[in-house]
């Protein structure tokens, strides 16, 4: 192997990703004065939170009576009681404050009359404990994550964060399981660079594209899990892959679940609302798994939309004209540039479309990284948050608008953490040239590939296995099926070829490497999911259509060994974190 | 008399040509800006035949259908690929856009695709975006307010939201900028329409109390009044935003309040 000149860093503290968590943990780690770098593979506002587009999830009440246990509970059935509620107490509780606080860093938040944060409704959202419809997602227009993420940036700077970007994030530095730092390459130049710090931040998001057809943008490829399962370290719930009910159809394109909040409604080929036959109360604010489920039965019962039959349209046209413009703007302009449709005439044709990981790295409240080793242990030095995380608040199904309260409020909680245990400019520990030399020996392999399997195709092959047999509805004999395949298709990686053997933007191996990264998640997924023998959340099985409680209430951690995965579970946390809130007890999850 | 010749890697020469081996009916011809700064070579352009009848309708779904099917080697930066990124902006068939959200049909014969016009190039389509990052950076993007009340929000009017329509929804991906003949020439010391517009979103914000500091901080003769109002930046905005207007917003209150 050719010697790479490595090029030395000492951070207090790395985060690694500047979408909204990893930006927000970025500002209060500078805020707390220590000394912080952010690593990013793209410009921080191209990060893939931009995109989100509903809202910010938060019990201020500006819009009627709201309270945040009320908001608990609403995300404790919205997780299908997969999630611990210690995390979700927090996570509530604390909502109010982080919304607030963006506000004064300058999101455009709408604005009701009064002049206070405009809310509106969102699917799963209710108001003293499941009886009636609450507005409680704070919304500027549909562009809510552009908004936030665009302010986040602006506070970074003024903090004066010092970012890498356009910097590709190769592995953790472990030493006797503990993380003393990562290894990174520069596109910007080609240089391998070193970060020592003492404490990093996984904040890299989803993994939507391990599947064919996805919300997520071309960079989803969860860098960060993929790097955790190297280092030997397990994900949690990797099964849990929320299908969003409207992505534009034939194309993947997020259509708002504000849509739907603010009075859109979804209609089959006989002209029916049919949520009010899946979800008599909430209808289409049914939360997002039960309404991906009732249009995957509808288009399988043979009452789709369009040539194939295989969509359903979404209707807006009744809309009141000035609520189109004003609050849904941005669902306009995606309409007609990716469905050619006029919204105020035409309905959209939209099918559930693969949006958001609820699985991911196992932390707890405070951000801290997870492992079993007998019982529940912290890994020193790692913490994870935002959509790379499974704290879990989201449990086996995430709330619409509670993802973007999740990066605020577990960023901050990051930095918080991250301040009490790192006293700033510590001096750092000697490690071992064997996992810098591990690490690199894995890069310099995959530019050097030259096999005869690409990696386009490779990528294809992994996304439509997952696509059919890891979908909405799943069997023990699809997913058997997946796994096999998902492991040929891992196997198909020792004749890679990557023709690209530069150093400087080299976007050949960065795929070959995010594709390295998406088939080691692939396999946790589709693994996790044939071991969970019970229906939850987002997890449907055809041939186990109950939840079991008794069995599972407990979180999947899989740790993966190339293609061969250990899956071991850990209880869910039964208790709340203060004595402000009972423990919801589990209950049958109607809507 | 004085020869005049271009530095020679401003040359642009004939790169390879990549047949059609589909057996398509349905061809178009892209061609495509090259340059790799790890060899000596030149820039060139690169020509690939593509098969229209499996490819979806925007240029990013031709420039991924050739690095998946027929050169993995050619380089742009991609995101979201729905227009709110901004990392795919691109100069196609002469004119600045998001690959994302640009239809190939709307571009007549050959496909030419460049980098963003008058950055310097990293390679392939991958332009240079550092200097107007630092140029963001100047203008202060964040509010400056001392409310220290943690209990309650800002108060903001609907009609004072209304104004910052049109100047938030901006995402950076420099298409006006590097449109901008004013910016071609002086982009080291005229802000552009791209940073101009951010400048003034944090102008007209009224919860924001430094807007006179703001205004002062602008008011130069080389960072604002080099727009000439040619109004390329207006034409060129992927999300039909109008720079050209904001600029003309703080050059009138320039010229009217008392700063």
């Amino acid at each position: 192997m050719k010697a790479y000149n490595i090029i030395d860093h000492e951070y207090d503290v790395v985060v690694l990703g500047a979408g909204g968590s990893g930006l927000r943990a970025a500002v209060g780690l500078s805020e707390a004065g220590l000394k912080t770098a952010c690593i990013s593979k793209v410009f921080p506002t191209r990060s893939h939170t931009s995109a989100a587009q509903g809202g910010i999830s938060a019990a201020l009440g500006n819009m009627g009576e709201d309270d945040w246990r009320w908001h608990m509970y609403d995300t404790v059935k919205g997780a299908d009681w997969l999630g611990d509620q210690d995390s979700i107490e927090y996570l509530c509780k604390e909502a109010p404050k982080a919304v607030l606080e963006l506000e004064k860093y300058g999101v455009p938040f709408s604005r009701t009359e009064e002049g206070k944060i405009y809310q509106r409704p969102f699917g799963g959202m209710t108001k003293n404990y499941g009886n009636g419809i609450v507005q409680r997602t704070c919304a500027a227009a549909d562009r809510t994550g552009h908004a936030i993420l665009h302010t986040l940036y602006g506070q970074a700077l003024k903090h004066n964060t010092e970012f890498f970007i356009e910097y590709f994030a190769l592995d953790l530095l472990m030493k006797d399981g503990e993380c003393k730092g990562l290894i990174a390459w520069n596109l910007n130049d080609g240089t391998i660079h070193r970060f020592r710090a003492h404490t990093v931040i996984i904040a890299t998001g989803g993994y939507g594209k391990v599947y064919y057809s996805a919300t997520s943008a071309h960079t989803c490829t969860g860098d960060g899990n993929a790097m955790v399962l190297r280092a030997g370290l397990p994900l949690q719930d990797m099964e849990f892959v929320q299908f969003h009910p409207t992505g534009i159809y034939g194309h993947g394109t997020l259509i708002s679940e504000g849509v739907r909040g603010e009075g859109g409604y979804l209609v089959n080929s006989k002209g029916e609302r049919f949520m009010e036959r899946y979800a008599p109360n909430a209808k289409d604010l049914a939360s997002r798994d039960v309404v991906s489920r009732s249009m995957s039965i509808e288009i399988n019962e043979g009452r789709g939309v369009g040539k194939d039959q295989d969509h359903v349209h979404l209707h807006l046209s009744h809309l009141d004209k000035s609520v189109i413009e004003n609050r849904l703007p941005g669902i306009t302009e995606a309409a007609r540039l990716f469905a050619n449709v006029d919204v105020t005439k035409d309905p959209i044709p939209v099918v559930p479309t693969v949006h958001y990981n609820m699985g991911g790295i196992p932390t707890n409240y405070k951000a801290e990284v997870l492992t079993m080793n007998g019982s529940e242990k912290t890994v020193p030095g790692l913490m994870a948050i935002g959509e790379a995380a499974c704290v879990s608040v989201h449990g086996a199904n995430r709330l619409g608008s509670n993802s973007l309260i999740d990066l605020v409020v577990f960023g901050r909680a990051a930095a918080k953490r991250a301040a009490e245990l790192v006293k700033p400019g510590t001096p750092h520990e000697e490690i071992s040239e064997t996992e810098t030399q591990k690490c690199l020996d894995r890069f310099d392999k995959l530019r050097n590939a030259q096999g005869d399997n690409s990696t386009a195709e490779l990528r294809l092959s992994m996304q439509k296995t997952m696509q059919s047999k890891c979908a909405v509805f799943r069997t023990e004999k699809n997913l058997k099926q997946g796994v096999d395949e998902i492991g040929k298709t891992y196997d198909g990686m020792d004749s890679i070829s990557v023709k690209d053997k530069s150093l400087v933007f080299n976007t050949d191996l960065v795929e070959t490497l995010e594709f390295d990264n998406l088939i080691r998640q692939a396999v946790a997924t589709v693994d996790s999911a044939y071991h969970r023998k019970e229906s939850r959340g987002a997890h449907a099985r055809e041939d186990y259509p109950k939840r079991d409680d008794e069995k599972f209430m407990q979180h999947t951690l899989a740790w993966c060994d190339g293609k061969n995965t250990k899956i071991s579970y850990r209880p869910v946390h039964q208790s709340t974190l203060t004595n402000e809130v009972q423990y919801f007890p589990p209950q049958e999850r109607v809507y | 008399m004085v020869q005049l010749s271009l530095p020679k890697n401003s040359e642009i020469k004939k790169g390879k040509y990549f047949k059609d081996k589909t057996g398509s009916k349905n061809l178009r011809k892209v061609n495509i800006y090259r340059w790799d700064p790890s060899t000596d070579e030149g820039p060139r352009i690169d020509t690939y035949e593509v098969d229209m009848d499996n490819c979806p309708s925007k240029v990013l779904d031709i420039l991924n259908k050739i690095k998946n099917e027929i050169d993995s080697t050619i380089t742009y930066r991609r995101s979201c690929a729905h227009g709110v990124c901004g990392s795919c902006a691109m100069n196609m068939g002469g004119k600045n856009g998001l690959a994302c959200t640009t239809p190939h049909a709307e571009i007549d014969g050959d496909i030419d695709i460049y980098p963003l016009p008058h950055l310097k190039v990293k390679k392939d389509l991958i332009g240079d975006l550092d200097g107007l990052y630092k140029q963001y950076q100047s203008i202060e993007p964040w509010l400056k307010n001392n409310s220290t009340k943690e209990t309650t929000e800002i108060y903001q009017s609907k009609e004072d939201r209304a104004k910052l329509d049109g100047a938030y929804e901006c995402i950076m991906c420099a298409c006006c900028s590097t449109s901008c003949p004013s910016y071609w020439w002086n982009g080291d010391k005229y802000l552009g329409p791209a940073v101009l517009l951010q400048a003034y979103r944090w102008i007209i914000d009224s919860r924001d109390e430094e807007r006179k500091a703001r205004l002062k901080k602008v008011a130069d003769e080389l960072k604002l009044y080099r727009c000439h109002t040619i109004l390329n930046c207006t034409n060129a905005c992927p999300k039909g935003l109008n720079p050209a207007k904001a600029i003309a917003e703080i050059k009138k209150m320039l010229a009217t309040a008392n700063v």
